[in-house]
């Protein structure tokens, strides 16, 4: 039988209208082949949580451009913790200052991509470190 | 006919010669740039050369005319900007009220003539600090204004009667222009005296930059309280700054922009006639839109040339206004942000530079540029000085000013000119046949439009198809790392504190009585505007006057169109 496909879930933590970046990699997760969720702008830590757990994605991308990642992020993978869900790849996106990126792979972020970073990159990195899991 | 017909026969014939010459050089070379790809940023084709021919059908009067006149192609004002310089308004807030009263302060000292506030994002969606939902944003993209209070920091100095001031916000616009219009009593000065803009465009919220609230329908409601308040009460304000700058900045291209915008005015206008309190011509010369001026120079010279065109055609054509003050498109213009590069960031200023002659040829009234670090961080006092300056450079010395529209009667832009004033319109007649733009969104269509643009473009990035230097071409191995503004996460804990003090000083039941009448005001259908003045000035916070819209409305969720 073959591979089902990647489910993947696009999120805009916070309350950061900058959503480009977040709608375009959308349309190139659907063109890859993956199985696309985007949530929309403005979900609270809470809610991305919850929609990983019901929609049982295998990837979840967070974006975000206001500066508020370093609050942002964090919360995410720490509720994600919470929730026992440990088997989903978090990555992020947006205007992340390489200061800041320790903190974020010490929240459990896996990859961080910033501006400048072409589409093909971020499906190779996935296709090459995500698999749908079992 | 523009031109003889002898003109036209001789061209034509020198232009036969012209191509074979070109076919025969062009066949030598080996790898030529595809013709498809010699196009603007927004991929409208542009051809080698352009002569009278592209321009035969156009007729002086009709679609060049005069500066101040009919169709306004070469701009409103008579005498260009030798009269008056267009403003310089540099976008600035950032942390809290004193941080950014000081840097207005400091632009002021520098030259700047005009003021324009960023607001922090719980402010723009209408959340005070201590909700959970603002935890993080606190002073990052702006600043943080809760209640009147911050407002009369953020002021504090700045004469209101002589000092114009551009508010960005929009879903709580009624309360920021509130809290301006408290602010100014508390000066002593009379609402008639003071001068400024309120962004208050949610149609483009919708479609681009997403800082929402209620739906579409009851957001143009609030809009047209407004239009209507300002135009009996105050009548130097410009109650609406119509927004095509985040519709580019989400992806789209200059057509769409262009149509997007200018469709946006129309539906304003249609709801405030709908309304029957007043009649076009007293509120439509008060109307003042905003524009992107993005890196590819002639389409954004052309883009302004058509949009004053086309505006003065529907305020006549559609809404049989007869005041001329309501056919001028007055605009302010900022530089391309989405067009700046985080590599090699000081290229960024020449980015900038050239973006805003490009709004000097079009004719911008007032003008944004950006600095070199904002592609990272709200900019720092070096970069910022170094955008304010460009200006001021472009003003005085490159001659620019000299001359009104010294570009009108170029074969290639008054061709271009004319190629984007019919693509909007195209889409402008599309949209009416869905209904109207409140329609248009609820279908979806504006954003999805965006979308595909947004996503073509990325795909001409990644093949370097089209060039971006320093990240797809000419790219650096060092890397050059610039100062950064940071926030302090601190100021979030010392604004809440603020705002708990000012919850525990007031009178809370002249505050929550505000609150009700505003609410029974929402109910009625009446005008909120001087509900909220008085709200304001009881300390009702930002949070507490979106709530009472959101709970009377209902709350729009972004439906998360890709």
């Amino acid at each position: 039988m073959a591979e089902r496909k990647l489910r993947v879930m696009v999120a805009k933590p916070g309350l950061d209208g900058h959503d480009r970046g977040a709608r375009v990699l959308a349309r190139c997760f659907r063109d890859a082949g993956y199985e696309v969720i985007y949530t929309g702008c403005h979900q609270t830590p809470e809610q991305i949580v919850s929609a990983v757990v019901q929609e049982d994605v295998d990837l979840l991308g967070l974006s975000c451009l206001s500066g508020a990642h370093r609050y942002l992020y964090p919360a995410v993978t720490k509720l994600l913790k919470d929730k026992g869900v440990d088997d989903v790849t978090v990555i992020g996106g947006g205007i992340i200052p390489e200061q800041d990126f320790q903190a974020m792979y010490d929240a459990g972020l896996k990859a961080i991509f910033v501006p400048g970073t072409t589409l093909e990159t971020i499906v190779t990195w996935i296709n090459t470190n995500v698999k749908p899991r079992a | 006919m523009y031109f003889a017909k002898e003109v036209l026969e001789s061209s034509s014939k020198m232009r036969q010669r012209w191509e074979d010459e070109v076919k025969k050089l062009v066949s030598k070379w080996a790898d030529q740039k595809p013709e498809a790809q010699w196009s603007t940023v927004s991929d409208l084709p542009i051809k080698r050369l352009y002569t009278p021919d592209d321009i035969k059908d156009m007729e002086f009067e009709r679609d060049i005319s005069y500066p101040g006149q009919y169709p306004y192609t070469r701009g409103n004002q008579v005498t260009g900007y030798r009269g008056k310089y267009w403003t310089f308004r540099m976008f600035s807030g950032m942390g809290d009220a004193a941080t950014t009263n000081a840097r207005w302060h400091m632009l002021l000292k520098e030259g700047q003539t005009g003021l324009s506030t960023a607001f922090d994002f719980p402010t723009l969606m209408g959340y005070d600090t201590d909700s959970p939902k603002a935890r993080g944003e606190c002073g990052k993209c702006g600043v943080a204004i809760d209640t009147l209070e911050d407002f009369l920091v953020l002021t504090k100095g700045v004469p209101l009667d002589k000092i114009t001031t551009s508010m960005t916000i929009n879903p709580p616009a009624t309360a920021l222009w509130a809290m301006y219009c408290a602010a100014a009593e508390i000066q002593g000065i009379p609402l008639t005296k003071i001068g400024g803009t309120i962004q208050n465009d949610m149609l483009k919220e919708f479609i681009a930059q997403k800082t929402l609230m209620c739906p579409p329908e009851p957001s143009v409601k609030l809009i047209s309280d407004t239009v209507e308040f300002g135009t009996l009460h105050v009548p130097r304000w410009n109650t609406i700054s119509i927004s095509g700058y985040h519709i580019r900045e989400a992806g789209s291209t200059a057509v769409q922009e262009l149509a997007f915008t200018l469709r946006d005015g129309m539906e304003y206008v249609e709801d405030v006639l709908r309304r029957k309190k007043l009649d076009v011509d007293t509120f439509a010369p008060r109307l003042s839109f905003f524009f992107n001026s993005h890196i590819d120079f002639f389409e954004e010279i052309c883009k302004m040339r058509a949009a004053r065109r086309i505006w003065a055609k529907a305020m006549t054509e559609r809404y049989k206004s007869k005041d001329e003050r309501s056919w001028w498109m007055r605009f302010h213009t900022q530089t391309a942000g989405c067009s700046l590069t985080a590599q090699q960031p000081y290229n960024n200023v020449v980015r900038t530079a050239t973006e805003a002659l490009a709004a000097v040829l079009g004719g911008t009234q007032s003008l944004h540029t950006n600095s070199l670090d904002e592609v990272w961080c709200l900019p720092s006092d070096f970069a910022v000085q170094i955008a304010l300056r460009t200006q001021q450079l472009i003003a005085e010395e490159t001659g620019a000013a000299n001359t009104i529209d010294p570009l009108a009667g170029s074969y290639f832009v008054e061709a271009l000119t004319n190629e984007m004033e019919k693509q909007a319109w195209d889409y402008i007649h599309k949209i009416d046949d869905m209904g109207g733009m409140v329609a248009a969104i609820e279908k979806g269509f504006p954003q999805l439009e965006i979308s595909d643009a947004a996503y073509k473009f990325q795909r001409q990035i990644d093949s370097a198809e089209k060039i971006m230097v320093g990240v797809n071409k000419y790219v650096s191995t060092e890397k050059e790392t610039i100062p950064f503004l940071e926030i302090d996460d601190k100021i979030e804990t010392e604004q809440i504190e603020r705002l708990q003090a000012v919850r525990r000083k007031r009178d809370s039941k002249a505050a929550m009585k505000c609150l009700n009448d505003l609410k029974a005001a929402c109910k009625k259908g009446e005008n909120v505007m001087p509900y909220c003045i008085e709200a304001v000035k009881a300390l009702c916070s930002v949070q507490e006057i979106c709530d009472v819209y959101r709970e009377v409305y209902g709350e729009y969720r972004d439906p998360g169109l890709y």
